[in-house]
């Protein structure tokens, strides 16, 4: 188990040579936290089962076998099949591979915007007024009619410059980037007004270095707790939020498998098909899990004090 | 002429169906009805919504209803007007309504012919926004020539004057509480709007705008002993699965309407044995329309999708012909509707007189639906599993708006679609924006920017003529009239347009069942510019305490709540 | 401090205003059409003369404008009057649905009991229990107690209420059949029995939302309390003898309380604005279901005097929570 082959997402070659030693020390710390190194683990197969699964599994995830329709598992479907026939393990596995895409990519950007808004409105006081308006402002917009807008008018536009799966792919990506950063912006920035009153901050600011510099190596690593909290939570928001994106018909083609799709479908036949809601439901509560435990053992490792122990 | 008339003294022979009443008014307790979409309103004058009509027909009535056959029956009015009964002009532009003797309204004053004159007066005012202005179309004058009698007069002959106070769209509403309601005025009267007074079986105790209404039993109704239950909740909101939860599993509701669920998930809640669910059909028919005009994103907005270019692919009737083939409405009916729906080959399923025997569709044809299209020069000459053409892929986007079944009819085509050859990209639409009509969206099932696309359409009441009429040249759809119209395809046949202004003209309803038919051919088997699915019926459910319950596609659901009562 | 607010509540007004514009602009720009929820039997020429009986022939800005008078003056000139029975607001119009063509604000002053009811109670059970999950999942971090709370927590957030709203109704209601699977809103509650069936109707809802919540808000406040657990001043408390009580619940958790607050300050606002999901689910219909129906039913009178009353919430919470970061870390000024 300790030789799974996850370093931190953090990547040591972007780093500077002689902080090289930092990020060993990081691992090192990652690799003792029992939960993180499972986590990992789960997150690395799930990610390895929705790329390479389809690969290697004779049934598309389109192909419809009317004759088999409703089955339970069996030999040659281990999930069964859906109302229309459709293998559900290859709708796993083609599902996963968008909705585990969407969920990370969108949290990452809901994340940097979040962090980035709320690091400068806390830090920078000219900043706060504007930036924490333009929070309110994006808070008390409706969602939907803001989605419908976006999807009337970017869709097609996208659609023909990256063909339309990555087209609404990025639409996606965005419509869930740009609607969901405002929690994050409000957390960060409440940490960084109580940090930068701190004494390592005014210590750092009085014997000059400068903002951009205190925000990296002072700001940033202690309010990563929250930043963690929120990326967790922001993936399980993503993967669901693009479900009801597909429902409302705002999201991908019909024909296109994603988790939070299967099991909003699935929901209608709780009673008959149960197994068919477990499912889905499983696979999204599982990376969820698994990466809320990466974030643990990643928030302890980048915990100067904690590692040190 | 003659068959008109005898057929109207069918109906009107028909109307005197009650069941005994051996209930005394009020003594069956409460009754509560869901409906999971929300009445907003009570007023069906301004609001067309299926909801809000049948919400209000408990309270407010026409003068006359259709039942569930689809034949015409007194209700306000003593007798249906026809020719031969002296009530319609031999000339066919006039219609003498007579109302019943004695008709109170809930609040206990009489109902006269002024009411009715001035229902029309409040949706024929040209700033009111009326709903259902359409009812009163060709209508030039309303009278009253006594109390009880009103005379309808029409600008040119009309062949079908059952349209103005008919049905659930057109009912009575009292001229002492709406009279500065008028044009403009209109939605300022919200009192008014949330509880008509009217001459139904109910009136309103509270209502709640699309959450709940109160009612109780109507004291001054005219049948002394209806109705049997002395209170009805009218619960709105939820999903079709929650309702017939409501009903079939907890029991908590006594009746369910429209359940659009899955035939096995239907099935499954009415195996738990507390209530049945009750289907019947009526003219809404699930369809594809073939575009005849290119969609095609490369041609310059406003040129697009309109008759100056004609569709690359679709044009050709063979390939039109052989998409229908290759789908079997059997398997589609099973998978989406069950008992709610049946396989069709016509655009007007329903009544008799209108439907054509034209069954040939029923049998899937795939190697039939191959060969037309070798013939029609479609091969697949690069060997990718595509059909081409002169370097043109045989490619079709196939939109829809956002439904469960409805995405799985589009999966199922598709891949009937790509087993001869074609391939299909699918694309789903919010329904609120698909069946919206805003000219500046893409997405509107009117400005067709697709291929093919798949909704249903019915028709009101039993006669199809103003339906058939859509598809007239210029009704299609293009930037002159804002995108609106209702010839969706864009079809255009001067020999229809002949036929339809000859239906326009004719009176007799053999005559005219003939011309409905030919109609119906020419837009289905002749040329398959409209591919029909299924022929989709309504299902309902009710407790198995509630009886009375007749269900009816042709008026509002509600039509005959009176009789409903409690089975002990 | 006062004066901070003072300069905050003036910057909020030309704020707001900017909002309802925006808010306007984009609820103008998305697609969608009042006429698109009726029959297709409906022809075209009626639907034209539904839209223009609207208003929806007058230019934006006129249409703009309409609204902010009627909202900003007509609706508080008939709130006095109806207060005070001195009319002074005439026959000016108030702020019309297009959907049930009734005054906005009596509506939604019909749904607000509900959805304080229901949301409301779910969001004040979600934090009681979220806090103490929180401190004591931090104090004794990798426990059974702290890896059972995080299990439960994030399975029972990244489930959606779609679902766990229906197996809790087929669970409750169908099978067992111990709470009504459909929400009363004519309930009132006037006696002992009368308030055990607002209690039997409430439990599912705020069980399913208060899901949510518990999970939010529990993980906030551990990660939050495991940053402070470590810090210099907490070892200087435990040394200078404070008992472990003292240490926790005055200190750590104190200090740990910033990121909380604003996730409670943010969700009180979503408070009035309902649970679009959950709402439809157990057919509450409070603010949720009023505000998904008229954006369906592209009711712009309706949805704009929603997010805007839901804009000036979020404004003042903000305001609400950003007075509490002074309070509880007084290092923090702004002046």
């Amino acid at each position: 188990m300790t030789d799974v082959t996850a370093g931190p997402p953090a990547s040591p070659s972007a780093m500077p040579r002689p902080v090289r030693s930092q990020w060993r020390d990081v691992w090192d710390q990652f690799k003792t936290h029992r939960g993180a190194l499972v986590g990992a683990g789960v997150f690395v197969f799930i990610v390895l089962a929705v790329v390479i699964g389809p690969l290697i599994w004779p049934y598309d995830a389109q192909f419809i076998d009317i004759r088999s329709r409703n089955q339970g598992p069996s030999f040659s479907h281990p999930l069964g099949t859906d109302q229309l026939g459709r293998d559900m393990l290859a709708r796993m596995m083609a599902g996963g591979k968008v909705s585990v895409a969407v969920g990370i990519t969108a949290m990452l950007l809901s994340l940097v915007l979040g962090t980035a808004i709320g690091v400068l409105a806390g830090f920078f006081r000219r900043l706060d007024g504007p930036l924490m308006r333009v929070t309110d402002l994006f808070l008390a917009l409706p969602l939907l009619p803001l989605l419908l807008v976006m999807v009337m008018l970017f869709r097609e536009a996208l659609s023909s410059r990256f063909g339309p799966e990555t087209g609404i792919f990025i639409l996606i990506v965005v419509a869930i980037g740009v609607t969901s950063w405002m929690h994050t912006a409000r957390i960060v920035r409440g940490d960084v007004l109580a940090l930068k009153e701190r004494e390592f901050v005014l210590a750092g600011r009085s014997i000059g270095t400068p903002p951009r510099r205190i925000i990296f190596r002072h700001i940033l690593p202690n309010v990563l707790s929250p930043i963690m909290v929120s990326a967790t939570l922001g993936i399980a928001n993503a993967i669901i939020t693009e479900s009801a994106l597909s429902f409302l018909g705002l999201g991908f083609p019909p024909d296109f498998p994603t988790w939070g799709r299967l099991l909003f479908d699935a929901v209608d036949y709780l009673q008959q098909y149960p197994e068919r809601v477990l499912w889905p439901g499983l696979a999204i509560s599982l990376t969820v899990l698994s990466v809320n435990y990466v974030g643990d053992g990643l928030r302890d490792a980048l915990d100067p004090r904690i590692r040190g122990r | 002429m003659k068959t008109f008339k005898s057929l109207l003294i069918g109906t009107v022979a028909a109307a005197a169906v009650t069941s005994a009443a051996y209930a005394e008014r009020g003594s069956d307790g409460e009754v509560k009805i869901i409906y999971w979409q929300a009445p907003s309103i009570l007023n069906p004058y301004l609001s067309s919504g299926t909801k809000d009509i049948e919400s209000a027909s408990l309270v407010i009535e026409p003068l006359g209803r259709f039942d569930q056959d689809g034949n015409l029956v007194p209700y306000l009015a003593a007798e249906i007007p026809t020719v031969a009964n002296g009530g319609v002009s031999e000339d066919l532009t006039t219609i003498t309504w007579k109302l019943k003797e004695g008709l109170v309204w809930s609040d206990g004053t009489p109902l006269t012919s002024a009411d009715v004159v001035f229902t029309a007066e409040y949706c024929m005012h040209p700033e009111g926004g009326c709903a259902q202005a359409a009812k009163f179309e060709g209508v030039t004058n309303v009278e009253a020539l006594d109390d009880l009698t009103i005379k309808v007069t029409f600008g040119e002959p009309k062949p079908y004057p059952y349209q103005a106070f008919m049905g659930g769209q057109s009912p009575i509403i009292q001229k002492a509480q709406f009279q500065d309601c008028l044009g403009a005025k209109a939605p300022e009267c919200t009192e008014a709007n949330f509880n008509p007074i009217g001459t139904g079986p109910f009136k309103v105790v509270e209502f709640r705008p699309n959450d709940v209404i109160t009612m109780e039993a109507n004291p001054n109704y005219r049948d002394p002993d209806k109705p049997a239950f002395a209170t009805l909740t009218f619960k709105g909101g939820g999903d079709a699965a929650a309702a017939g939860r409501a009903v079939l599993e907890t029991g908590e509701f006594d009746y369910a309407w429209n359940l659009q669920l899955a035939p096995d998930v239907l099935a499954n809640m009415a195996a738990a044995g507390k209530g049945k669910p009750i289907a019947a059909f009526g003219s809404l028919v699930e369809r594809i329309e073939m575009n005849m005009t290119d969609p095609s994103p490369d041609l310059p907005e406003g040129e697009r999708a309109t008759a100056k270019h004609p569709h690359p692919i679709l044009s050709d009737m063979k390939v039109r012909k052989a998409l229908s083939m290759a789908i079997d409405r059997d398997l589609l009916v099973e998978i989406g509707y069950g008992q709610a729906g049946r396989p069709t080959c016509n655009l007007v399923p329903a009544p008799e007189l209108y439907a054509s025997d034209n069954t040939d569709c029923l049998t899937q044809d795939i190697e039939g639906a191959k060969a037309l299209l070798e013939e029609a020069g479609w091969t697949d000459s690069n060997g990718d599993g595509v059909r081409d053409k002169d370097g043109m892929k045989l490619s079709l986007t196939y939109q829809t708006s956002t439904n469960a079944v409805r995405q799985d009819f589009q999966a199922l085509i598709k891949q009937w679609w790509a087993e001869i050859g074609v391939e299909t990209e699918l694309k789903n639409i919010d329904a609120s924006v698909f069946f919206g009509g805003d000219p500046g969206s893409p997405d509107t099932f009117q400005k067709f920017y697709a291929d093919v696309e798949m909704y249903a359409n019915n028709f009101d009441g039993t006669d199809p003529e103003a339906y058939l009429a859509q598809h007239t040249c210029e009704k299609a759809p293009r930037p002159e009239t804002q995108w609106q119209g209702e010839n969706i395809n864009r079809y255009c046949d001067e020999a229809y347009d002949a036929l339809v202004a000859e239906l326009g003209k004719t009176a007799e309803l053999e005559k005219r069942g003939e011309i409905g038919r030919k109609l119906n051919d020419m837009l289905t088997k002749d040329s398959y510019v409209v591919v029909p699915l299924v022929d989709r019926g309504r299902v309902s459910a009710h407790a198995n305490s509630l009886g009375g319950v007749v269900l009816n596609t042709w008026d509002s659901e509600l039509w005959n709540a009176a009789d409903w009562h409690r089975i002990k | 401090m006062l004066n901070y607010i003072i300069r905050r509540l003036l910057i909020a007004v030309p704020t707001l205003l900017f909002i309802s514009l925006a808010i306007f602009l984009l609820l103008d720009l998305a697609p969608g059409d009042p006429t698109a929820q009726m029959p297709l039997t409906v022809p075209p020429e009626v639907r034209e003369k539904i839209r223009l009986a609207l208003g929806l022939g007058e230019p934006i800005h006129v249409r703009y404008l309409l609204w902010l008078k009627q909202f900003l003056i007509n609706e508080p000139l008939h709130i006095f009057s109806d207060a005070t029975g001195w009319d002074v607001a005439g026959d000016s119009q108030r702020v019309i649905s297009w959907q049930t063509r009734s005054p906005v604000f009596d509506i939604i002053v019909q749904r607000l009991p509900q959805t304080l009811w229901v949301v409301g109670m779910s969001y004040v059970v979600g934090i009681l229990i979220a806090i103490p999950i929180g401190i004591i999942s931090a104090y004794r971090q990798y426990s059974w107690f702290d890896q059972t709370g995080t299990f439960v927590t994030m399975v029972g957030y990244s489930i959606p209420p779609f679902f766990t709203g229906v197996l809790v109704i087929v669970i409750f209601s169908v099978q067992l059949g111990w709470f009504p699977s459909i929400y009363d809103t004519t309930h009132r509650v006037v006696d002992w029995d009368t308030f055990v069936f607002q209690l039997r109707q409430m439990v599912m809802p705020v069980m399913v939302l208060a899901l949510q919540t518990t999970a939010q808000i529990s993980r906030f406040m551990r990660a939050s309390m495991l940053d402070n657990l470590n810090q210099d001043y907490v070892r200087t408390a435990r040394g200078k003898g404070m008992t472990e009580r003292v240490v926790l619940l005055t200190h750590v958790l104190r200090n740990s309380l910033i990121p909380v607050v604003t996730v409670i300050a943010l969700g009180v606002p979503g408070i009035f604005g309902g649970a679009i999901i959950t709402e439809q689910i157990f057919k509450v219909n409070g603010i949720g279901q009023l505000l998904i129906t008229a954006i369906y039913a592209y009711d712009i009178p309706m949805v704009q005097t929603l997010t805007f009353i839901f804009a000036v919430l979020i404004v003042t919470f903000n305001l609400i929570a950003d007075v509490l970061y002074g309070v509880l870390d007084p290092r923090i000024r702004y002046d």
